[in-house]
């Protein structure tokens, strides 16, 4: 009987440690590849949810959203090119509230300009895990929906959806400044409907898509959540 | 100083005659393997081809080679010259000419990168390229299956079908055009 017990008590235990382990696995962001003296610099902490403002508050702030987008200047594959006409005056973005900024930190929107290689797709990630929220992505061009005309490629990923999340495609190849105007509009539409959750989905399914971004790139040398 | 056989190279090559492809008018010489540097250090040296403008290979999978081509230009004669070198596919290494041209070296890593040619003293010759943390065999081997690869690492998006072009021309698009296709 007491022996019994015993057993039972210690089979808890380990059960107990392991469970902990798993969870302390879980919870660990590795930044294995990094050198002691270097890790400082990132934050280990786990990125948290940003819970919308209620009625009114948040339909204003979604409102005032929208009125200013602030695009990364990344251009990730071919599609950028479509970018550059957007600011001259023939089509002339800012007078939609869009414009171009330099770095992660200072933009909102980031568009995905067609096919991204596993090499690119490791500085997306960073970008996108670096941009403050509220942030939004938009997929330019068929290979951001399903590999386009590099489908079969041994390089390019066939869904960026996959790997972040994505609030508006554009499908063509290439599609035309006016498509990107529409989807820019389609966007904000969107957004005033407070239906542009993506940040929040990526921190709600951080564990699946850290799997899948590390099912392809294998030389993983940063932490895992950068910001 | 040249040794003895690489005279001996250096006077068969100046015999003989390259061949030009009659498609392209660009001339084209097929050197042995150990003799093929002692032979570009002479076009360059010598002969005036003075520039490298590219160095690739190609998969022979059915001969079981790989063809190095290495392209010369010469300014004075505005003229390019092939250099072809045949190497077995397995186990290969070869002679490096980054001492020719600093830039060979980049080529060089590139072709370590996508056919697994070895160039042994060639510089940062084991720095990724493009691929990053790549695991399996080089993907510019025609052994290496790219559809079978994509399939099973990335994600594919259900629903691609692929058609039939001339049965799907006859249906949808050209009926009348269909015939010819």
């Amino acid at each position: 009987m007491k022996e019994s017990n015993m057993d039972g008590l210690q089979t808890t235990a380990t059960e107990t440690e392991q469970q902990l382990e798993d969870m302390a696995k879980e919870m660990r962001l590795a930044n294995d590849g990094l050198l002691e003296q270097d890790k400082g610099y990132f934050c280990d902490v786990r990125p948290h949810r940003v819970e919308p403002y209620k009625g009114i508050m948040e339909s204003f702030a979604n409102w005032a959203r929208s009125q200013s987008l602030w695009i990364l200047g990344f251009g990730t594959g071919c599609g950028a090119i479509e970018l550059r006409p957007l600011m001259t005056s023939r089509f002339d973005m800012y007078r939609y509230g869009i414009q171009a900024r330099p770095t992660p930190r200072q933009s909102c929107v980031f568009i995905i300009g067609g096919y991204a290689s596993v090499k690119t797709l490791k500085r997306i990630v960073r970008s996108y895990e670096q941009m403050q929220g509220p942030k939004f992505v938009l997929g330019l061009g068929s290979c951001t929906v399903n590999g386009g005309m590099y489908w079969d490629s041994y390089n390019t990923i066939n869904r960026i959806d996959q790997y972040i999340p994505v609030d508006v495609y554009i499908a063509g190849c290439m599609p035309r400044p006016e498509a990107l105007l529409g989807g820019f509009i389609k966007l904000k539409q969107m957004i005033r409907e407070g239906k542009c959750e993506g940040m929040n989905k990526y921190i709600d399914d951080f564990d699946w898509y850290k799997a899948n971004q590390k099912q392809i790139i294998h030389d993983w040398n940063m932490p895992d959540y950068n910001w | 100083m040249a040794t003895e056989r690489q005279e001996r190279t250096i006077q068969e090559v100046k015999d003989s005659d390259p061949v030009c492809d009659a498609q392209t008018g660009l001339k084209f010489v097929h050197v042995e393997a150990d003799q093929a540097v002692a032979y570009i250090t002479r076009l360059r040296d010598v002969q005036g081809y003075t520039h490298l403008v590219f160095f690739t290979a190609i998969d022979y999978i059915e001969d079981s080679i790989f063809r190095l081509t290495y392209m010369v230009h010469n300014y004075a004669s505005r003229q390019d010259l092939g250099v072809q070198v045949d190497i077995p596919r397995h186990g290969t290494t070869m002679e490096s000419i980054h001492h020719l041209w600093p830039h060979a070296a980049t080529y060089q890593r590139e072709l370590k990168e996508m056919f697994g040619i070895d160039f042994p003293g060639s510089p940062g010759l084991d720095d990724s390229f493009i691929l990053e943390g790549w695991t399996g065999i080089p993907p510019m081997r025609r052994e290496f299956d790219t559809k079978l690869y994509s399939e099973q690492t990335y994600f594919p998006r259900p629903g691609r079908v692929t058609h039939d072009t001339t049965a799907y021309m006859k249906e949808k698009l050209y009926p009348s055009e269909a015939e010819t296709w």
